[in-house]
């Protein structure tokens, strides 16, 4: 109960944190835009026969994983240049509480990109909001931040050992646009990136949110597998954030950038 | 002989200090990793709604690419001197303004340079891409020019983060607006006439535009007023960052507002 609690208000106040960024505004509800309104004129010039709804969702769900991936991915560096690390960690509560709550909050503004994309593609691009499942829908948006969350435990607790975590999430961003199949279809691409599409949370995310508002497919697989990988994300970021932090601790390695 | 010096050694030294790209760990995943994907998202979104062939989305990525340093990197020369609070000292000193600033923009070209010509690699080596040898002087050519105008746009948004809060958000949103109006992914007819009318004022539009007709077999004579254009433009706007720049400067000075974050 305690640590739902510390979940629960640590979430709130980094999404409140968050929403004050300028950084993020731009990655969560600008760039998302930018990004949609490209695809909107390319699908629409183009000659594939493709609804704007889809497009609409899969920018949105780029935004989410944009967020996730600077938010999370960053999130240790951040606390250390805030100086903040130190004292999170010699708090009582396991350091993954504290964690877990600004992963989360990351992917919780990703949720501006969906509803900014969506907004945008209505008013100018005349997108319909039309939704096959409405249901299913609102349950597989916070099935997809829980799911990209821990995945963003994941990234924190891996970016730690990498000094540069900001280039790398520079590198990550488009890679898993592409293979997770946020606006290209994986048939598209050679046979080996599928697999890895199924160990990647925005793939669920995107076919549970897609399925749901388009009709088709399996909305409520992809949830459940969605949260699937959410429980098997939290196992491998509670053991490496253990790990870490032990190690930080030993080499008294804490505070050096 | 000082100007020469702090065109050639402050601007290595400044790269060098402010933007840390010259160590692998950064250089690569973000002046190389991010462009490679760069290609194969919009490559692949184009062959997926069958807009135009994998020729359009390499060149035009590759040559929007070299843009990538000179805009942040310009920006982030002011920015960067802001936030490590050496703007100051910087601008008390007597050094001659256009020699430092454009010392700072001359590994930023050559930067941007070198993220091209491995954007083209990536396209012919991974996408459906050829380019006749004979092609290459004039495309180096228009690269070239280019990166010089984005560098020169990037010196712009870099003056006005003298007295914006957040160049940082400036930068990127240039950036992202460059690659929607340039035509980069998005061919300048499936824009409504405003956008067009815009995106023909912006550095990269002609020099994306001159870059694909010379890798379709064109000659450099076929393109040189798109080319002469691309120059042009990116004069005007070197001209009017440094106007910008020395009226913030003199501005900051008399309201000591320069490092207000």
């Amino acid at each position: 109960m305690r640590a739902l609690r510390l979940i629960l208000t640590g979430w709130r106040f980094h999404v409140k944190s968050l929403t004050l960024s300028a950084f993020f505004l731009l990655t969560s509800a600008i760039q998302p835009i930018l990004f949609a309104t490209m695809a909107y004129f390319m699908f629409r010039a183009g000659s594939t026969e493709q609804s704007l709804l889809y497009v609409a969702l899969g920018s949105g769900l780029m935004g989410i994983w944009s967020s996730t991936l600077f938010g999370s991915g960053g999130a240790i560096s951040w606390q250390r240049w805030q100086g903040t690390l130190e004292v999170s960690i010699a708090a009582p509560a396991p350091f993954v509480l504290v964690l877990i709550p600004i992963t989360l909050a990351t992917a919780t503004i990703g949720l501006y990109s969906l509803t900014a994309t969506l907004l945008w593609g209505k008013l100018f691009f005349g997108v319909p909001f039309d939704l096959e499942h409405p249901l299913l829908f609102l349950l597989s948006i916070p099935a997809t931040i829980v799911g990209l969350g821990m995945l963003g435990l994941v990234l924190a607790a891996s970016f730690v050992l990498y000094r540069n975590a900001n280039a790398m999430s520079n590198l990550l961003e488009f890679p898993v646009w592409l293979v997770t199949g946020l606006l290209v279809p994986l048939s598209l691409f050679p046979g080996w990136v599928e697999p890895i599409s199924w160990v990647l949370a925005p793939t669920w995310g995107v076919r549970a949110i897609r399925d749901a508002a388009l009709g088709g497919g399996d909305p409520v697989g992809a949830i459940l597998m969605s949260l699937g990988l959410a429980v098997v994300y939290l196992g491998i970021g509670t053991v490496l954030i253990g790990y870490f932090e032990r190690l930080a601790r030993e080499r008294a390695t804490l505070s050096l950038t | 002989m000082t100007h020469v010096r702090v065109f050639f050694i402050g601007g290595y030294i400044a790269y060098r200090a402010l933007f840390n790209w010259m160590h692998p760990s950064y250089y690569i995943p973000t002046m190389l990793g991010a462009p490679l994907f760069q290609i194969l998202f919009f490559a692949y979104i184009g062959r997926y709604t069958g807009l135009k062939d994998d020729a359009f989305f390499v060149v035009g990525n590759a040559v929007q690419l070299s843009a990538m340093a000179g805009v942040y990197g310009m920006a982030m020369t002011i920015g960067g001197e802001r936030w490590t609070q050496t703007l100051s000292p910087l601008l008390a000193t007597p050094a001659n303004r256009l020699a430092l600033f454009l010392g700072r923009s001359l590994p930023l070209i050559a930067n941007g340079m070198v993220t091209s010509v491995f954007a083209f690699g990536v396209g012919w080596w991974l996408l459906d891409f050829e380019l006749a040898a004979e092609s290459i002087p004039p495309l180096a050519a228009i690269v070239l020019v280019s990166a010089v105008a984005c560098t020169a746009f990037g010196l712009l948004v870099g003056a006005i983060g003298l007295r914006a809060r957040d160049v940082f958000f400036l930068a990127n949103l240039a950036v992202f607006s460059l690659l929607l109006m340039c035509g980069v992914n998005i061919p300048l007819d499936a824009f409504p006439g405003w956008m067009e009318a815009i995106s023909r004022a912006l550095p990269l539009t002609h020099g994306i535009e001159a870059a694909r007709e010379v890798a379709a077999g064109a000659g450099f004579a076929d393109v040189d007023h798109l080319f002469w254009t691309e120059l042009g433009i990116g004069v005007f706007y070197g001209a009017f960052a440094y106007a910008l720049f020395r009226f913030f400067e003199a501005d900051g000075r008399k309201r000591a507002t320069l490092e207000t974050m």
